[in-house]
């Protein structure tokens, strides 16, 4: 019993189908539990008051936005080395989820920002980064959607995914450096983690494990209707040939 | 490998002037900057080091989707695949090729264009320095692209998409280098950075460009 048995898309369908329905009941209570949580039942900052809340949903976000790519990038290698259909569907899967969670994160973020920095945008480094990791995300989904050959395009993309996860955290290095370079000194660390009281803390920690299992159950739904879409593809060729 | 090399280079110079056409596109975004901004000099001699930058990106550009598609069209680059030398060797010499007849005449009209802008003249030699180590990032990078999006009906737009999110790293290691010369700061730690960018890629890219072009030729 391994775990690449489940490579195998049948196994991989029962599995999934099984899983599922607990998947989504457990997202969805913790997802409800930890928002509860952190809307209602935590103190006011003290200098930001009830804005600081909209961190429950920022930094689970923010989190998923990155995590998601570093998924796509596993399963990619995956595929690469091993060839295993489910792995390039899934990472097919993971790209608007992952641009989802990072136009959610940019869209709180901006949210946040206009009470607590006086303004929706700033050309700082963490935000430019977001919008780097947008345009990342645009580039690897708009390459699956050009090929037409489903296994060229797998290719295709785990090799752009490859090497854009290199050039994505080079950016990510030289944006630190860009930004110094322009105003020395003035820093806005978003570093809350670091700061943050328990009060915050726990309910943060609901969230984002929430997050994590709303990002795999809607992985493995999108994975799913992948692999019911390539069977129905090939039925209907099939049908085609023989008609 | 050579005569691959001086065969792109005189198609490259033959073909109705593309190396002309790229010169002739940089000086024109060049010349839209004052035209869009206005031609307060104090603002165009702060803004010059990225607009060079950015105008160079956006050239050497232009011509990157010619690299492969017309010897991918007619067959040649089939018949290069099967020769005996190795595909990574056919990527390195096609973006060497792509760097003499973009990257280079860039680097060369640079300072003229910069004189344009009326670039503070600390900025000269480090502009001219920051483009020669850093147009062959470009070259590479983009010879990676263009081995990726070759099999697609139409595919410059879809280039464009994905290599400019990959140029960041080397425009903003690039347009430090200059700008940290024209106000005075030491410019040498952004052109070690563009450096090695640039040497990451010429090492690197032909490896990931071979892969690409493997699955488009099966």
């Amino acid at each position: 019993m391994s775990l690449w048995e489940y490579a195998n898309p049948v196994k991989f369908m029962a599995l999934s189908g099984r899983v599922l329905p607990v998947l989504t009941i457990l997202s969805a209570m913790l997802l409800v539990s930890g928002l509860i949580w952190g809307f209602f039942f935590t103190p006011h900052d003290y200098k930001q008051g009830a804005t600081v809340k909209i961190i429950f949903l920022h930094v689970p976000a923010a989190m998923m936005a990155i995590n998601a790519w570093v998924m796509m990038l596993v399963a990619s290698l995956i595929w690469l080395i091993r060839r295993h259909h489910v792995s390039a569907l899934a990472a097919k899967a993971a790209a608007p989820i992952g641009i989802t969670m990072t136009l959610i994160a940019i869209a709180t973020g901006a949210i946040w920002g206009k009470p607590t920095w006086g303004t929706y945008w700033e050309w700082e480094p963490r935000l430019t980064a977001f919008v780097i990791l947008l345009v990342f995300y645009l580039g690897y989904i708009a390459l699956w959607e050009a090929i037409e050959d489903k296994d060229t395009a797998a290719d295709l993309t785990s090799i752009l995914c490859m090497v854009g996860s290199v050039f994505a955290v080079l950016s990510r290095y030289a944006v630190n450096f860009w930004s110094q370079g322009l105003h020395q000194g003035a820093s806005l660390s978003l570093d809350k983690e670091q700061h943050v009281d328990n009060a915050f803390y726990f309910p943060l920690l609901v969230c984002i494990g929430a997050f994590v299992l709303l990002f795999i159950t809607l992985v493995l739904l999108r994975t799913r209707t992948e692999i019911r879409l390539r069977r129905a593809n090939a039925l209907a060729n099939r049908g085609r040939s023989h008609g | 490998m050579k005569s691959l090399f001086l065969r792109d280079i005189k198609l490259a110079f033959r073909s109705g002037g593309g190396f002309g056409l790229t010169l002739a596109f940089f000086l024109i975004v060049i010349l839209f900057v004052p035209l869009g901004v206005g031609a307060d000099s104090a603002i165009l001699a702060r803004i010059a080091p990225g607009i060079l930058w950015i105008g160079a990106i956006l050239s050497c550009l232009l011509s990157l989707d010619r690299i492969f598609q017309l010897d991918f069209e007619d067959g040649t680059l089939e018949a290069l695949a099967t020769s005996p030398l190795p595909l990574e060797s056919i990527a390195a010499s096609k973006a060497a090729a792509h760097w003499i007849t973009t990257g280079l005449p860039l680097t060369l009209i640079a300072p003229l264009l910069a004189y344009l802008l009326q670039m503070p003249s600390s900025g000269y030699i480090w502009l001219i320095a920051s483009l020669l180590i850093g147009t062959p990032a470009l070259s590479f990078i983009g010879t990676f692209a263009a081995a990726v999006t070759v099999g697609v009906k139409r595919g410059g737009l879809l280039l464009s998409l994905l290599v400019l999110p990959l140029y960041i790293p080397t425009l903003v290691f690039g347009a430090q280098t200059v700008i940290r010369a024209t106000v005075s700061l030491d410019p040498m730690p952004a052109l070690l950075l563009t450096t090695g960018i640039s040497l990451f890629s010429i090492a690197l890219m032909p490896f990931a460009c071979a892969m690409a072009l493997k699955v488009n030729l099966k």
